[in-house]
């Protein structure tokens, strides 16, 4: 087994252009500073280009530390994507609200780089790294609007949640260390087919790691962080918390539970068969209530990660498929809101309320029809991404015998209904109240907003070949 | 000798854990948890970690605990007197702290057979042939060297973050 | 003889004073230090393992620990100071600008 460099040659892509990016600050007279975001941009495209190039390679680097597979593949293209949209939306925000641009872009592009480990990581000490490199540039960005008291409470409550909860799932590691001898997942899941899985210290160290998971995802009932999180984080932040750290914390929990833990699978699946239903009901009907679109927005992302535990559920490689698809369409359509949200929010995000949504739709075309585009899709509704994710999710989940709880998903969206279409009627069926304030739109904002309404639409129109990427790192 | 060792430290731990805890102020908790964290160090070297044992005094009683100092003295002495000690729902959280606290206990004296039915393992370098710290070392820059790089880019990041939030203009 | 049923023993009890100083507390300094000691009871579960079973990596494990403590603390502190620069209060309850 040798080092094997080139295996992770985006993660050091990333954290060399991060280090460059620094150093170029004091360079930069600050009227430029802004090119420091397209420089970020064209980092994660590169590294974006070499993940692509290396896609099917396979096999383990670094000693075993990391193991190079479809899986890690797909996921780390996934988040080179997510990253690259809020990049691209973080440049005419950090523009507008005055924020330093020069620390912003490293952190985002760390925080990447630990996303990506965690999808590779073949041990659990080089996951929990990669998890604390994401959850702590997440932290900052979380509170870099820092003379806004609603940024300081998020990035707070983040800390103090996530540390807490670090604290569990370190808990739980140790006691699988104990119990399985060896943090590696080949090691852990050998010892669990040799009766340790049976043993109390296993169960109740991967009872613990589900409960950090399960906060670092937001599943119900550890989600209580979320609203204030979402809604006090800058909107670009907010997107990156929903999508790309969301799926990177959602792909290692499958890969764990699929690859490490099948041994174990009747307790996880109890205990996660709970906390889906839980996620998928609480977030959908706290969403009801909601006035804010950012809050709205934090309860859908919940109930959507109650949906895509479905297909962790069914503990099969459909669907394993059905997450990877349902992840990549949920990117495209969250991405897409949240960057229509970014621009229509305006200077010192102070049109975030729904009614401020109220008669937009024909005097801003652009933000109006794509976001009604997002929101068809988050409902589910033809021709969108939204509908095959849930279709191929709701099907893994039924041939898995999860009859009960894929009823409980389709009743729980119906009711999401009822919020997404409340803001569609909103923006189209209302009069405004306030004279007509011009929304400008910035050209990055608007290739993220038009690529991610294209994407939407076409996962909708052709699925094949999303679906049979995802089903190659699913090991269909 | 090391069973007394044990429950000397024990005892100690315990007890400025709880102090720690419920200590009113600020800085007085935070010496109480100096002293929680020597024994922890206590327990490594008689666990015959040495190395760690180092790095426990130097960094955490040394870094981290002094790092607190500072920010108590910065931010919270005259937030001090009108701060009411336990929050409101200290009830939900005394009823929490038993049940879990029932269950560790519980599942741990279940789970004890299975534990010591022979896990033992020969690991990577046994820690009796060389030196703890030589052996540390040795591990460290071959089987975990990327997450040795690693952690390095963490501790950039938390660098670069502490600056950004805290430094008064920037 | 001390086994490891001790050291899990005892990590388990301090493990759950860290977590009800967390629950109960409202000063976010001493909530972030209940949070110290829960770390410390995961690397003392993590060496005692590492005697256990001769194995290294739960040493090497503890190293990654302290290192992570120490960015969650640079961090964590740096948003307590940002806080108060703002809010001129470090008391949990006192913090809740957010409902829905």
């Amino acid at each position: 087994m040798d080092l094997n460099y080139a295996a992770l040659l985006p993660e050091i892509l990333l954290a060399v252009a991060g280090i460059l990016l620094m150093l170029a600050i004091p360079v930069l007279p600050s009227r430029q500073q802004v090119r420091l975001g397209y420089a970020a941009s064209l980092a994660l495209a590169a590294a974006l280009v070499t993940a692509l190039l290396q896609w099917g390679d396979h096999g383990p680097a670094f000693f075993g530390m990391v193991s190079m597979d479809a899986l890690g593949g797909a996921a780390r293209i996934l988040f080179l994507v997510s990253s690259a949209a809020v990049a691209l939306i973080s440049v005419s925000y950090l523009k507008r609200e005055r924020l330093r641009h020069g620390e912003y872009f490293p952190l985002l592009l760390m925080a990447t780089v630990g996303m990506s480990l965690m999808a590779v990581s073949a041990d659990l000490i080089m996951t929990f790294l990669g998890l604390e490199i994401l959850s702590i540039s997440s932290y900052v960005l979380a509170g870099y609007r820092r003379g806004d008291p609603r940024s300081n409470e998020s990035a707070l409550k983040y800390f103090l949640l996530g540390a807490f909860s670090t604290a569990f799932m370190l808990y739980g590691i140790a006691l699988l260390y104990g119990a399985a001898g060896s943090t590696k997942y080949a090691g852990i899941a050998e010892a669990a087919t040799q009766g340790q899985a049976e043993t109390a210290t296993f169960l109740l160290g991967l009872g613990l790691l589900l409960v950090g998971f399960g906060f670092k995802a937001a599943l119900a009932p550890l989600h209580v962080w979320t609203p204030d999180v979402y809604q006090g984080a800058p909107v670009p932040i907010t997107a990156h918390l929903a999508v790309g750290s969301k799926a990177a914390v959602l792909i290692t929990l499958l890969r764990l539970l699929h690859q490490v833990f099948p041994a174990s699978a009747d307790q996880w699946q109890t205990l996660l068969w709970i906390a889906s239903a839980a996620t998928m009901i609480i977030g959908n009907v706290a969403a009801l209530t909601q006035t804010d679109v950012k809050r709205l927005l934090a309860y859908s992302s919940i109930a959507h990660a109650g949906y895509i535990l479905l297909g962790v559920i069914a503990n099969s490689p459909r669907g394993a498929q059905g997450v990877l698809f349902y992840l990549a369409a949920y990117s495209l359509m969250t991405l897409g809101a949240f960057a229509v949200v970014q621009v229509f929010a305006r200077r010192e995000e102070r049109f975030t309320k729904l009614e401020d949504f109220r008669g937009i739709g024909y005097r801003h075309p652009l933000l109006s029809v794509s976001l009604t585009i997002f929101l068809l899709s988050l409902i589910g509704i033809p021709p969108t991404a939204g509908f095959y994710g849930k279709l191929f999710l709701f099907s893994a989940a039924v041939e898995a015998d999860l009859v009960a709880l894929v009823i409980l998903a389709v009743l729980a969206s119906a009711v999401g209904l009822y919020y997404y279409l409340q803001l569609i009627v909103l923006m189209f069926m209302k009069e405004a109240a306030s004279p007509p304030e011009p929304v400008p739109v910035p050209l990055a904002a608007r290739i993220v907003i038009l690529l991610m309404a294209a994407g939407t639409l076409y996962l909708g129109v052709y699925p094949a070949q999303v679906l049979s990427i995802a089903g190659e790192a699913a090991g269909l | 000798m090391e069973t007394y060792l044990f429950y000397a430290l024990a005892l100690i731990l315990v007890t400025f854990s709880i102090l720690t805890v419920t200590a009113r102020n600020p800085v007085r908790s935070a010496v109480y948890l100096v002293s929680a964290l020597l024994a922890v160090a206590g327990f490594f070297f008689l666990l015959e970690a040495e190395f760690v044992g180092a790095v426990q005094v130097l960094v955490y009683v040394g870094g981290i605990m002094v790092l607190f100092l500072f920010v108590i003295m910065l931010v919270s002495i005259e937030a001090l007197d009108r701060q009411p000690k336990v929050s409101r729902q200290w009830r939900t959280g005394v009823v929490l702290a038993v049940v879990l606290c029932l269950e560790l206990s519980l599942l741990i004296f279940r789970g004890t057979v299975s534990l010591e039915e022979g896990l033992a393992e020969p690991g990577i370098i046994t820690t009796t042939e060389t030196m703890n710290t030589e052996a540390v070392g040795t591990v460290l820059y071959s089987t975990y060297l990327l997450p040795f790089e690693i952690a390095s880019v963490l501790l950039l990041v938390a660098i670069v973050g502490a600056v950004v939030l805290a430094k008064k203009e920037i | 003889m001390i086994g490891p049923n001790h050291y899990l023993f005892l990590s388990a009890i301090v493990f759950t004073i860290g977590a009800v100083g967390v629950l109960t507390r409202r000063n976010v300094i001493i909530i972030f230090m209940s949070i110290e000691l829960m770390l410390n009871a995961v690397n003392l579960n993590l060496i005692a393992f590492s005697a256990h079973l001769q194995d290294l990596a739960g040493q090497v494990f503890v190293v990654f620990v302290i290192t992570v403590a120490a960015a969650e603390a640079a961090v964590g502190l740096g948003i307590v100071i940002a806080l108060f620069r703002n809010r001129e209060t470090i008391n949990m309850d006192e913090i809740d600008l957010m409902r829905g």
